[in-house]
């Protein structure tokens, strides 16, 4: 009896968390205006309440997924008996009622972690956060229970057996990469509802961006991670090797992330400095706005793209409703409170300071260019201009100078100083840096490909450029230590976050160019016994076959690989899968993995005589790509473990609501 | 005052944004059809991908109902489509195709690759057609009739079920 119930208990208790959610984002707010310590009290058990209500009726539907219960429409849609238990788990967030569902899931555990670890905030600035949490809580609770219920039942005709799970998400990237990039998106709130709170309580300085700090860095993190597993997912699952195809959903994960990077860095000049802080109010603001947008961009059906869910004008209507509500309300109080005079303590034009500002500056060039791409096909089309699409051309052509523009920056950065410093003093710090970078990158291409290509000269250039002088500042900061090593163990962990955060980002830009420009890839007929070379590589096909699988059929085909006359030969298994419930062909792809070469194979199209076509590929460092993306977030995580935001939460203890000095040692 | 102004400008802009994206609610980008539903095929003059020196027109999808898929190279969608057109070409429906914004060089490698359903390509790699078409990205698919009316039009990738629920359906409509 209790089990045929479990949909209408995750019903109610949804309800309830709904209930909840009002009550936290009216009365602690309500108290901070008034005053009242007993109303701002409210936030923190009801953040928590909210918390334990979402998970029950997450637990609900999860329950439902497992035990089959086809009587649940989103169940018969997104399942089938057949479906391994894992992916039945991971079914859940498949779809659009499911991810909504976890979205606020996460939400009402980022409020209810907020609620748990400000221990040490003001009483009235808790209330605020919490507050403005529980408002946004409230919006997507309501969006749920309006719009998009996944308990809604389909009696009594319930059918025999679901619809089954789009194959392409029947995947382990699809159980790891929805949770991280939600994780991302909606750890932004946290930031925002800081921002949001200094804002209402008058008070601008720096003590909210110390607060809001560890927060953000965690979402970045989480974001990074989550683009990361996306990029990682398209890449062997689509099956032809593209790891970034600047669809209008990738675009929206990485607008937040561009956004949410010049924030941790605003963030930093905030507390530090003091200064730009209607800036980072305002990026703040921004950055989970974005979030929104995306949300709305891929639910709303306003843009077409491979991975729209389901479209439903009622739903693009009711988010655009909450985002327009959020991000007005939001950029109207901000026009009315954020600080009137600037207050901007004076700089030199070479100094920590500006050299940031600069940053700032280019990392919302790139956002807005992203967004201009994205939606202009959009714009143009409600302004009866006619319709047009933008490709990865327009993408590529600004995005890529736009990112060595900002290398140029990120190799200054780490060895400026605050306030101001000579050129020459500069100049003798990184003149050497600067030869060895373009050395190095303007010979790499004659050494690794045997001719000269100008984008990956640039590409290297500008990774060395970021390593090479960080190298030299840590050598600098450790020269007095009584060992290297024992040098390196003073650094501050924020200082190695940033150090770990700018590796990851060379990183990524030695893998971007490297398996852009070198990449191989030979589409040929195969038929057993036939080989082909690709990149030094025999690939011998050796057998045709097919299979069963739980829930599809197969065409397999075997290859042997060997590389030279003489090398350690190995075997690789590309498929060509026909899931049964949809009708819908999949192609599984081999990877051989390492991490300066990957080596690709995918099934084509059978050509009837016995023969296949196959898309052989050789893809030198594409590891890299992610293995950089994994170094920012390790940096994002690392800089939250340093021991200062510790210390300093004993003693605001003391001294409730108090500006902190800013600390000596220099992050950004 | 200026500066209370200037600090007004973010609001300023989103609200230009969202509503922008209101009419976009109302432009169903899979029903934006209507503008050029039952009206000719815009005129065309283009070389095909297959043989650069072979010119076609309009005439081409004349005397045959017809379906044109806009398609390139750098487009995932367009590959994850084409089993469904190949079955759509095997079950005898003529298919045309716009190989769109595209070199010839990853056009003729794409169709080696992924099959080829098409009696023949218009190759349009300015977009010029494709504009015309008012085509938004691709894939998009045009169902034109014996006289080179446009009769359907379907925006993105086309599933199975897509096949089976409505191209089946409006190519028999108009056969």
């Amino acid at each position: 009896m209790l089990i045929k119930m479990i949909p209408e208990v995750g019903h109610f208790a949804l309800i309830i968390a709904l209930l909840l959610a009002v009550v936290q984002a009216i009365v602690p707010l309500a108290g901070a205006a008034t005053r009242r310590p007993l109303w701002m009290a409210y936030g923190r058990p009801m953040a928590m309440g909210q918390f334990l209500f979402v998970s029950i009726a997450y637990a609900c539907l999860t329950a439902s997924y497992m035990l089959d219960d086809f009587s649940v429409a989103n169940v018969a849609n997104n399942s089938n008996s057949l479906l391994p238990w894992y992916y039945k788990f991971s079914a859940v967030w498949g779809n659009h009622e499911g991810s909504v569902l976890l979205w606020s899931l996460m939400l009402a555990g980022w409020a209810c972690a907020v609620a748990v670890f400000s221990r040490d905030l003001p009483r009235d600035m808790v209330a605020r956060v919490l507050g403005i949490l529980g408002m946004v809580c409230m919006g997507f609770l309501l969006f749920i229970l309006v719009t998009s219920n996944p308990f809604e039942r389909l009696l009594p005709n319930m059918p025999q057996d679901g619809a089954d799970l789009n194959p392409l998400l029947q995947d382990f990237g699809l159980v790891v990469h929805p949770p991280m990039l939600y994780m991302g998106y909606v750890g932004f709130s946290v930031v925002f509802a800081f921002a949001i709170a200094a804002l209402l309580g008058g008070r601008l300085d720096a003590a909210w961006t110390r607060w809001a700090r560890p927060w953000t860095n965690l979402a970045w993190a989480f974001l990074t991670v989550g683009i990361a597993l996306g990029s990682w997912w398209a890449y062997y699952e689509l099956g032809w090797g593209g790891w970034w195809f600047w669809d209008p959903v990738e675009n929206a994960s990485l607008l937040p992330w561009l956004s949410g990077t010049a924030l941790i860095h605003s963030l930093a000049v905030t507390e530090k400095r003091g200064s730009f802080k209607s800036w980072t109010v305002l990026l703040a603001i921004t950055t989970f706005s974005l979030s929104l947008m995306g949300t709305f961009l891929v639910r709303s059906g306003v843009l077409t793209s491979v991975h729209a869910f389901a479209n439903d004008p009622a739903r693009g209507f009711f988010i655009l409703v909450l985002l327009a509500i959020t991000v007005a309300l939001s950029l109207l109080l901000f026009a009315l409170r954020a600080p009137r005079v600037s207050q901007n303590v004076g700089f030199s034009w070479l100094s920590r300071d500006a050299l940031l500002l600069i940053n700032n500056i280019l990392l919302v060039i790139m956002t807005v260019t992203v967004l201009l791409g994205t939606i202009y096909p959009l714009i143009l089309d409600s302004l009866g201009l006619g319709k047009i699409s933008v490709g990865p051309p327009y993408f590529n052509s600004l995005f890529v100078p736009l990112t060595v523009l900002l290398c140029v920056f990120m190799g200054l950065g780490p060895s400026s100083r605050w306030k101001r410093m000579s050129v020459s003093a500069l100049a003798r710090k990184l003149w050497m840096s600067g030869v060895a970078a373009l050395a190095i990158g303007i010979l790499a291409p004659l050494v690794y490909g045997g001719s000269w290509n100008l984008w990956v000269s640039l590409g290297i250039v500008s990774a060395l450029w970021i390593v090479l002088p960080m190298l030299r500042d840590m050598f600098d900061k450790t020269r007095n230590a009584s060992s290297f090593l024992s040098g390196l163990r003073k650094l501050s962990l924020a200082y190695w976050g940033m150090v770990l955060g700018h590796l990851g980002v060379a990183v990524t830009i030695i893998g971007v160019t490297v398996v852009s420009n070198y990449n191989i890839e030979r589409n040929v007929r195969m038929t057993p016994g036939e080989t082909v070379e690709v990149a030094g590589y025999q690939f011998t096909m050796t057998e045709l076959g097919s299979r069963r699988g739980p829930n599809f059929l197969a065409d397999t085909s075997t290859l042997q690989v060997q590389r030279g006359e003489d090398g350690r030969s190995f075997t690789m298994r590309p498929e060509k899968r026909l899931y049964i419930a949809t009708g819908m062909p999949m192609t599984q792809v081999a990877l051989r993995p390492g991490l300066f070469r990957d080596l690709y194979v995918a099934m084509g199209e059978d050509l009837g005589d016995g023969s296949w076509a196959m898309r052989v590929q050789y893809k030198p460092f594409v590891r890299w790509l992610w293995l950089g993306a994994l170094l920012m977030a390790a940096g994002g995580i690392m800089a939250i473990a340093d021991k200062r935001y510790r210390r300093l939460a004993g003693r605001r203890e003391t001294q409730p609501g108090q500006t902190q000095t800013p600390s000596r040692e220099a992050t950004a | 005052m200026k500066r209370r102004l200037l600090l007004l400008l973010p609001l300023v802009g989103f609200l230009l944004l969202a509503l922008f994206f209101y009419r976009g609610l109302a432009l169903d980008p899979s029903h934006r059809d209507s503008a050029l539903m039952a009206r000719d095929f815009p005129a065309f003059d283009l070389a095909t991908l297959e043989e650069p020196e072979r010119r076609v027109d309009t005439s081409l999808l004349e005397g045959e109902v017809t379906l044109v898929n806009v398609w390139g190279e750098w487009c995932p969608a367009c590959k994850q489509e084409m089993p469904q057109l190949l079955s759509l070409a095997e079950q005898g429906i003529r298919m045309v195709g716009i190989n769109y914004r595209d070199t010839r060089e990853k056009g003729l490698q794409f169709l080696d690759e992924f099959g080829n359903p098409f009696e023949v390509n218009i190759f349009d790699p300015e977009g010029d057609l494709g504009f015309e078409l008012g085509v938004y990205g691709a894939p998009e698919t045009f169902l034109v009739d014996r006289d080179g009316v446009i009769r359907y039009h379907h925006t993105g990738y086309i599933s199975p079920a897509d096949v089976r629920d409505t191209i089946l359906p409006e190519v028999e409509k108009w056969q």
